[in-house]
C-alpha cells in the first residue's frame, strides 16, 4: 500500500494542505486504491508547502507546493521514477537546507503524527522523563545547570539557576508556567513545536515539575494559535490516559498535571509577570521585580516560568546527558537555536543549528535572499523589539554576546527580511505605534513615550528644513533614551532598538544625511 | 441581554467561577457562545467572582480579543506585523480600504464584514496572512483576497 505524508500544520493548511489531503482521499477512493494518508507535523520548509512526501526504497521523496489539481498525476506516477516528476524535490533528507541543520528540538518535525503517542515513543519520546522520575530533584536541577541551557524566550537567562531558585524556595504549592505567547512577528518555532510535537513540551514541563517540586503546570498560549491550543489539549488527555500526567507520574511517586490557558490578544502577556497577572484573571499589567517570579510568581507562589523551546530542550538533556548537549554551540551560547526565516525571503522556514553560524549564512545561504529578487535592505532580528540590521553587518555570528555587541539581539530567533522597497522611516514609526497599541500602561515612558514617539517621527519625516529635522531628531534620541532606561519592562525598554537602528543605518529614509545623523 | 443569554452566562459561571484565575477562560467561553460580551453580563460575572464591576470591565477592556458589541456576520483579521508588511500586507489593507471603504479597523457599510488588525498569526514564512472566520490563509495575493471576499457575498463564505 502506498503511504503519503501530508503536514497538518496550520500554515501548511493555510496554503492548501487540507485540500490536497482531501483530494488524495477522493482520488484513491475513485480508483479503488489502498492509500494510507498520514497527517504529520511540518518539516518547517515552508516555501515548499504543501509538501507531500512518499516512501521510496531510499527514503522519503518529496513533491513541492502541491495543489489538488496535481494529485491525480501524482497517484499515476511510477514510484521508481519519482525524481522525474515536475514537482519532485528528490529525497527530503538530502535537501542541503535540511541536511546541514542540527535538529535536536525539531528532530521529529515532518516525521511523526503530532497526536500519536506511539510515534513519539518510537522516536525516543519520554526517555528523559523515565530517567528523571528515578532521580532526585536536586540531580535533575544539576543536569540542567551543567547543560548550560539558557532561556530561549529572549532574555537568555541561565535556566538551571532559575530551577535551583524555585526548587529551594519553601512553599506549599509551586507552579511551572510555560510562556507560549509567541507574539513576535517572524517567529513561529513555538507554534510549530506545539502543533507538531506536543508531547515534547508536556514531557519537558513534567520533568521541570518533578525537579522543582511543582504539582501543577499551565501553558499560556496566545489566542491567535487556536490549532496549537486544540492539539495541546488533546495531547494532555492522551498523556494522562497513559500515566505521563496526573498522579504518580511515570511511577516516580510525584503528581503533576497541566492545563492550557488561552491568551486574549495582548502582546504584553509574553512578558512573564504580565503573563502571570493574566493567568490570575487580571489585566496583563507588568509587575515590578523583585520579587522574582521564581520566589513569588503565580498566585504568590514560587513559579518556574519558561518559554516553549526552553522546556522542550529539557527531555533531550535528561535523555542524552548535559555533556552531550554542551557539544553544540559556542562560548556561553550552548545547544541549538531554532532560527526562523520570514518576511520577504525566498526560502522561509525553520533552521535549527548550533549557535555560531553567521547572519549571512542564515539569510543568504538558507534563506536565499529576498523572495522579490530585489536587493536586501535590512533584517529585523528578534521580533518587533529587535534592531534592523543592514547588509554590511551580515557577518555577525548569531550568538547572544556577538549580537549584543552590535546593539542587536537574538530574541526568539526570528529574522524578517525586507527588500529595498521598504521605507525604514515607516518601520520606525510602526515600532512606536505598535508599542503604543500594546503597552500595558503601567509605566509612563512606555505608555506616553510611545505615543509621543509616533508624533515626533511624523514631525521628523515631515520637516521641511535641516534645522527642524535636527531638532526633531534630537528630541527622538532623547525620547528613545528615556524609554530605554526608564521603562519597567522590555516593551518600552527595547522599542527604541528598531527606531534607533533605522535612524543609524538608513538616515536617508528620514530625509537625513549620514553627516547630520552622526551629529 | 436576552433571557437565553442570561441563562447561558449563568451556566458558564457555574463551571468557571471556582477555577483559580478563571476569569479569562470564563470571558472566552461567554464570547465563544454569545459572540460577544454583553455589558449586562458584567454585574453577574462580578458577583460570581467576588470582584467589582470596575475590575471586570477593566479586564475586558484590556484585552484586544474581547468585544462588548455583537460582531459582524464575518470577521476578517488581517496581519499588520512586520513580516507581512514586508510581503505586501499593506497593499491588502489598502485594497480593503478602497473596495469596501474599510479603514484599518471597522465594519463594512452593509454590516457584513468586520475588519480587525492583528499582529502576527504565526504564518510569517508564508506572508502575508489573514484569518477569515477563524480560518487561516497565507501567501495571500490581491486576487486571493478578492476571491475570499467574493465567496462571502455568495452566502456560502470561504469558511
Amino acid at each position: 500500500m502506498l503511504t503519503v505524508y501530508i503536514p497538518m500544520d496550520s500554515v501548511a493548511c493555510a496554503v492548501g494542505a487540507d485540500d490536497v489531503a482531501q483530494r488524495f482521499a477522493e482520488e484513491a477512493a475513485r480508483r479503488g486504491m489502498a492509500l494510507d494518508i498520514r497527517r504529520t507535523s511540518s518539516r518547517g520548509l515552508f516555501w515548499l508547502e504543501p509538501l507531500v512526501e512518499v516512501d521510496t526504497p531510499h527514503g522519503r521523496a518529496g513533491f513541492r507546493t502541491v495543489t489538488p489539481e496535481d494529485v491525480s498525476g501524482l497517484l499515476a506516477i511510477d514510484m521508481a521514477a519519482v525524481r522525474d516528476h515536475l514537482l519532485s524535490i528528490g529525497l527530503v533528507d538530502e535537501l542541503p537546507y535540511l541536511k546541514s541543520q542540527q535538529r535536536l528540538l525539531f528532530a521529529r518535525a515532518g516525521l511523526t503524527r503530532p497526536l500519536s503517542l506511539d510515534d513519539y515513543l518510537a522516536a525516543g519520546g519520554y526517555q528523559g522523563l523515565e530517567k528523571a522520575a528515578a532521580m532526585s530533584g536536586d540531580d535533575i536541577v544539576a543536569n540542567v545547570l551543567d547543560s548550560g541551557l539558557r532561556g530561549r524566550g529572549g532574555a537568555a537567562f541561565p535556566a538551571g539557576i532559575k530551577w535551583r531558585t524555585v526548587r529551594q524556595a519553601g512553599a506549599d504549592s509551586k507552579y511551572v508556567v510555560c510562556n507560549a505567547d509567541e507574539g513576535d512577528s517572524g517567529s513561529f518555532a513555538d507554534r510549530m513545536l506545539m502543533e507538531g510535537d506536543p508531547f515534547l513540551l508536556l514531557e519537558g514541563m513534567t520533568i521541570a515539575g518533578l525537579a522543582v517540586g511543582a504539582t501543577r503546570g499551565y501553558i499560556y498560549v496566545r489566542s491567535e494559535y487556536a490549532p496549537a491550543i486544540a492539539v495541546l489539549r488533546q495531547a494532555i488527555v492522551i498523556a494522562r490516559e497513559h500515566g505521563y500526567l496526573g498522579d504518580n507520574v511515570a511511577h516516580g511517586g510525584h503528581d503533576f498535571d497541566i492545563e492550557v490557558r488561552e491568551g486574549a490578544g495582548a502582546y504584553i502577556c509574553g512578558e512573564e509577570t504580565s503573563l502571570l497577572e493574566s493567568l490570575e484573571g487580571k489585566r496583563g499589567t507588568v509587575r515590578a521585580k523583585p520579587p522574582l517570579p521564581a520566589l513569588q510568581g503565580l498566585f504568590g507562589q514560587p513559579t518556574l516560568v519558561h518559554n516553549v523551546l526552553s522546556l522542550a530542550s529539557v527531555p533531550l538533556i535528561l535523555a542524552r546527558g548535559a555533556a552531550w548537549y554542551r557539544n553544540f554551540g559556542m562560548g556561553r551560547s550552548l545547544g541549538t537555536m531554532a532560527f526562523q526565516l520570514a518576511g520577504n525571503v525566498r526560502r522561509g522556514g525553520l533552521v535549527e543549528r548550533a549557535f555560531g553560524l553567521t547572519l549571512r549564512e542564515l539569510v543568504l545561504d538558507y534563506g536565499g535572499g529576498t523572495a522579490s529578487g530585489r536587493p536586501l535592505k535590512a533584517v529585523q532580528l528578534g521580533g518587533p523589539l529587535g534592531a534592523w540590521i543592514p547588509p554590511s553587518l551580515l557577518d555577525t555570528p548569531l550568538d547572544y554576546e556577538a549580537l549584543a555587541a552590535i546593539g542587536a539581539m537574538l530574541g526568539h530567533g526570528g529574522a524578517v527580511l525586507a527588500d529595498d522597497t521598504v521605507d525604514m522611516g515607516r518601520m520606525a514609526r510602526f515600532a512606536m505605534r505598535f508599542c503604543a497599541i500594546e503597552s500595558c500602561g503601567k509605566c509612563t515612558p512606555c505608555r506616553i513615550g510611545s505615543t509621543r514617539g509616533v508624533e515626533v517621527i511624523d514631525r521628523l519625516l515631515a520637516a521641511g528644513n535641516a534645522e527642524e529635522k535636527s531638532r526633531q531628531h534630537a528630541l527622538l534620541d532623547d525620547l528613545c533614551l528615556t524609554m530605554q532606561h526608564g521603562s519597567l519592562c522590555a516593551l518600552g525598554g527595547m522599542t527604541p532598538f528598531p527606531v534607533q537602528s533605522a535612524l543609524k543605518y538608513f538616515p536617508a529614509d528620514f530625509g537625513l544625511t549620514s553627516q547630520e545623523n552622526a551629529q | 441581554m436576552t433571557p437565553e443569554q442570561q441563562t447561558a452566562v449563568e451556566g458558564l459561571l457555574r463551571s468557571h467561577a471556582a477555577a483559580p484565575g478563571g476569569l479569562l477562560p470564563l470571558l472566552h467561553a461567554v464570547q465563544d457562545q454569545l459572540g460577544y460580551l454583553p455589558p449586562a453580563a458584567v454585574p453577574l460575572i462580578a458577583s460570581a467572582f467576588n470582584r467589582t464591576r470596575a475590575e471586570i470591565e477593566g479586564v475586558i477592556s484590556f484585552y484586544h480579543d474581547f468585544h462588548t458589541e455583537p460582531p459582524a456576520r464575518h470577521t476578517l483579521r488581517l496581519c499588520r506585523a512586520e513580516a507581512c508588511q514586508c510581503m505586501g500586507g499593506e497593499a491588502l489593507a489598502a485594497q480593503l480600504r478602497d473596495s469596501l471603504g474599510l479603514p484599518d479597523e471597522g465594519v463594512s457599510a452593509d454590516g457584513e464584514l468586520g475588519l480587525i488588525p492583528v499582529y502576527c498569526l504565526g504564518a510569517c514564512a508564508c506572508a502575508p496572512a489573514l484569518e477569515l472566520d477563524g480560518r487561516l490563509h497565507a501567501r495571500v495575493t490581491p486576487d486571493k483576497l478578492r476571491q475570499l471576499l467574493q465567496g462571502l457575498k455568495g452566502g456560502e463564505g470561504a469558511c
